[in-house]
C-alpha cells in the first residue's frame, strides 16, 4: 500500500501545527527537532500498533478495536492519553452517529424525490430537493472515507 | 513529571483531529502482522498519536537544558527519550549526539577495560 517511504511520514505542517500549539507562545523548535518529532510520531504509530494487534491476536479477532488501542495505550504507559481517549472517541461516535443520519435522511430524500418525479407533481418541490442534494455531497465523501477494508 | 495539559490545547471542537486517518491508517497497515483495523481504533489511533505529539514537545521543552529557553532543540528531545521510561522506545530515533572525540575516548576506554 505504502509504495513511497515518505508515505510512511505524517505530514510535517500539521505536526508543526500540533508542536506549536502544545508549546507557550514565542517558543521555537528547531527543523532537526520537529523532523526528530514527526519520525518519533510515525514509531509511536507503528508501536501502538503492534501492541494493539498482540492484545487482538491474544483474543482471536483479525480486526483492532477501540479495547486494543486502549490497552496498548496502558502497556505503553501512557496512562495519561486514556481519558481524553475516552472523550474523544465519545465525541467522535457522536458525530459518527449524525453523519449516519444525515444520509439516512439523504436517502429519504431522494425517494421521496423520485416519487415526486414518477408522479409528476408541482416543480417547486423538486428544485427544493436538489438544493438539499448540493449540501450533502460532504457527507457522502466522508462516509466512503469511513469504510476500514482494505 | 510534565505534560499536564495534554489533551488540552490544541483540540479543536470542531474537527475531531487534525492528522490524515488516511495517512495514519498507511503507516498501522505497514506493520505486517497487522490485517484489519476499524474505524474506532483508527480514530483512537490517530488521535493518540496527536495527544503524543503534544506530550514530548512539551515534556521535552520543559526539562530542557535551559540553555536556550525559547528554542526546543534535538538534544532536548534525545535527552527526554533517554530520560523517560515512556519514552525509551524512541531512543533508536532519537540517539544522543556526542562529539567523535568524545566517543572515540569512550571507546578506548572500554578497550582498556577489557583488556585488563
Amino acid at each position: 500500500m505504502a509504495e513511497r517511504p515518505e508515505d510512511l511520514n505524517l505530514p510535517n505542517a500539521v505536526i508543526t501545527r500540533i508542536i506549536k500549539e502544545a508549546l507557550p507562545d514565542g517558543v521555537n523548535v528547531s527543523k532537526e527537532a520537529r523532523r526528530a518529532i514527526s519520525q518519533a510520531a510515525s514509531v509511536f504509530v507503528l508501536y501502538a500498533t503492534s501492541c494493539a494487534n498482540n492484545f487482538a491476536m491474544k483474543a482471536k479477532r483479525k480486526t483492532l478495536n477501540a479495547g486494543d488501542v486502549m490497552a496498548a495505550m496502558e502497556e505503553m504507559e501512557f496512562e495519561r492519553f486514556l481519558q481524553p481517549l475516552r472523550e474523544a472517541l465519545e465525541a467522535y461516535k457522536k458525530g459518527q452517529k449524525g453523519k449516519k443520519e444525515a444520509s439516512e435522511q439523504k436517502k429519504k430524500d431522494k425517494e421521496k424525490k423520485s416519487d415526486a418525479e414518477e408522479s409528476d407533481k408541482n416543480k417547486d418541490e423538486e428544485e427544493e430537493e436538489e438544493e438539499h442534494m448540493d449540501e450533502e455531497p460532504e457527507v457522502e465523501n466522508e462516509a466512503e472515507d469511513e469504510e476500514v477494508e482494505n | 513529571m510534565s505534560g499536564d495539559n495534554v489533551g488540552g490545547k490544541g483540540t479543536p471542537n470542531n474537527k475531531n483531529v487534525s492528522l490524515p486517518m488516511s495517512r495514519v491508517k498507511l503507516i498501522m497497515k505497514s506493520s505486517p502482522d497487522v490485517s484489519n483495523i476499524n474505524q474506532e481504533a483508527l480514530f483512537l489511533t490517530t488521535k493518540a498519536t496527536e495527544l503524543f505529539v503534544q506530550h514530548l514537545a512539551l515534556s521535552s521543552y520543559k526539562n530542557g537544558s535551559g540553555k536556550d529557553k525559547n528554542t526546543l532543540s534535538y538534544s532536548d528531545l534525545a535527552n527526554v527519550a533517554e530520560g523517560m521510561e515512556n519514552f525509551q522506545f524512541l531512543t533508536d530515533i532519537l540517539p544522543k549526539k556526542i562529539l567523535a572525540r568524545d566517543y572515540l575516548k569512550s571507546l578506548e576506554e572500554r578497550q582498556e577495560e577489557d583488556d585488563l
